[in-house]
C-alpha cells in the first residue's frame, strides 16, 4: 500500500467480498467548476515557477554578458526576436502577478480580505493591475528602446 | 500526493438514459454519478429526465423523485431536507453544495450530479467520509477545562465572547469545503482541511475553554495546519454560508502571535 489512504479504498460489496472503490471525480475544470478562487490560486503557482524559469534566463543573459562579445549578440539577438519578447513579456506579467497577488496574500495573513466579496473583487484588481503594469512596462520599454 | 487524473478503476463512462414520460412540457436532464459495488464495473453517469411540472423546487426533491418514481437504485443520503443535517452534501453543477439547499431553476442546462469530490465512494452518490470524521475526533471538538466549575451554575460567558464564536458553531459537518479543497485533495491523510479546522477554531475562540495553548500546539504542523494555501474554494462553496478560510487565517495569527 503506496499511501494511507489506499485502505480507505477498500470496501465490500452485498455479498461481504472486497472491491477496490473508485474515487470520485475532483479535476478543476472537468467535475469542480473553475472560480475565482481557485483559478488565481493557481496562477500564483504558475507564475511562481515562470519566475524560476525566467530568472534562469537572466543568468543566462548575464553569462553570454560576461563571456564575449560574440555570445551577448547572441543573446541579444533572441531576446530581441518574436519569440524572445513572447518570453520576457510573459515573464514580466509573472513578476507582476505573483507580486499583486502576493500583497493580496500578505492581506490575507493579516486577517483581511476574507469575505467573498472581498475576494473576488481584489481577484479582479490583481488580474487588471498586472496586466496594466505589464503594457505600462512594455510601453515604456519599447520607447526607450 | 498531487495527481491531476482519476484512476483507471475510476474513469467515469456512459450509462444509461431514463426518458421523459410523454407529453411532459418542462424537462430537465439529471446527470447523475453511478457507482454498483457488485457489478465490477466503473462508474458511469446516468442521465434522467423529470418533468419539472411535477417535482419540487431543490434538487433534492428531483433525486427523491427519481428514486421514487424512475429508478430505486439510486442511492445518496438525505435526511432534513432543510440544510441543518448536512447528510445530502454533494458536487452539483460543479460546486460542492446541499442538494435541498440548492434550487435547480438557479442551474442553466442539465444538471451533473457528482458525489462529493476526491472520495472513496460506498455507492453511486455516498462518498466515505471515515476519515474527516475520524479528523474531526483528533481536534478534540469538547469544551475542555483546568479549573473546577462554578459550584452553583453553568460557567458564564459574556455576551461579547459569546459573538466570538458567531459563524462558527453553525456548521453542520457536510465536508462541502473539505472536499472543495484541493490541498485536501491532494494532502489529505495529513492535512485536516477546511470544516475540521474551522472547528478547532471554534473551541480556540470559545472564552469557557482553557486549552488553548494544547489546542494550538495540536495543529502546530506544517500539514495539518499548513497546508492551508488560502485558496478559498471552502469559503466559496459553503452551503450555510460560513467563513472556514477566515477561521484558519485566525489560527495561523494566534500562532504567531503567541511567539510574541
Amino acid at each position: 500500500m503506496k499511501h494511507v489512504r489506499a485502505a480507505q479504498m477498500i470496501g465490500r460489496n452485498s455479498e461481504g467480498d472486497l472491491v477496490s472503490r473508485p474515487l470520485s471525480p475532483f479535476m478543476i475544470g472537468t467535475a469542480y467548476r473553475a472560480q475565482m478562487s481557485s483559478m488565481t490560486s493557481i496562477a500564483h503557482r504558475i507564475t511562481g515557477c515562470a519566475l524560476g524559469v525566467g530568472t534562469l534566463l537572466l543568468t543566462l543573459w548575464l553569462v553570454c554578458a560576461a563571456t564575449a562579445a560574440q555570445a551577448f549578440a547572441d543573446i541579444q539577438g533572441l531576446l530581441a526576436s518574436w519569440l524572445g519578447l513572447l518570453m520576457l513579456i510573459g515573464f514580466t506579467f509573472a513578476l507582476f502577478y505573483h507580486f499583486c497577488n502576493g500583497i493580496r496574500h500578505l492581506a490575507w495573513d493579516s486577517g483581511r480580505g476574507f469575505e467573498l466579496g472581498a475576494m473576488h473583487r481584489n481577484g479582479w484588481i490583481v488580474l487588471a493591475a498586472s496586466v496594466i503594469l505589464t503594457a505600462g512596462f512594455w510601453l515604456v520599454g519599447f520607447l526607450v528602446w | 500526493m498531487v495527481e491531476f487524473t482519476l484512476p483507471k478503476n475510476s474513469k467515469v463512462g456512459k450509462g444509461k438514459t431514463y426518458k421523459a414520460a410523454a407529453g411532459a412540457k418542462r424537462v430537465k436532464s439529471f446527470n447523475i454519478y453511478r457507482w454498483n459495488p457488485d457489478d465490477g464495473k466503473n462508474p458511469v453517469t446516468d442521465t434522467y429526465e423529470v418533468d419539472l411540472d411535477t417535482c419540487g423546487p431543490m434538487v433534492l426533491d428531483a433525486i427523491i423523485k427519481i428514486k421514487n418514481e424512475i429508478d430505486s437504485s439510486l442511492t445518496f443520503r438525505r435526511s432534513c431536507r432543510e440544510g441543518i443535517c448536512g447528510s445530502c452534501a454533494m458536487n452539483i453543477d460543479g460546486t460542492n453544495t446541499l442538494a435541498c439547499l440548492k434550487p435547480i431553476e438557479e442551474i442553466k442546462g442539465s444538471v451533473a450530479i457528482n458525489p462529493l469530490p476526491h472520495m472513496p465512494v460506498v455507492k453511486d452518490l455516498v462518498p466515505d467520509l471515515s476519515q474527516a470524521y475520524a479528523q474531526y475526533r483528533a481536534i478534540e471538538p469538547w469544551l475542555q477545562t483546568e479549573t473546577a466549575a462554578p459550584p452553583d451554575g453553568e460557567r458564564l460567558q459574556s455576551k461579547e465572547e459569546r459573538a466570538d464564536i458567531d459563524g462558527l458553531w453553525e456548521c453542520i459537518l457536510c465536508f462541502c469545503c473539505t472536499t472543495s479543497c484541493p490541498s485536501y485533495w491532494w494532502n489529505g491523510d495529513r492535512y485536516l482541511g477546511p470544516a475540521v479546522l474551522m472547528a478547532a477554531y471554534r473551541w480556540i475562540a470559545d472564552s469557557r475553554d482553557e486549552r488553548t495553548g494544547q489546542r494550538l500546539d495540536a495543529l502546530e504542523d506544517p500539514f495539518k495546519l499548513y497546508r492551508c494555501h488560502t485558496i478559498m474554494n471552502c469559503t466559496q462553496t459553503c452551503p450555510k454560508g460560513l467563513n472556514p478560510a477566515k477561521a484558519i487565517g485566525r489560527v495561523k495569527q494566534l500562532m504567531l502571535e503567541r511567539q510574541g
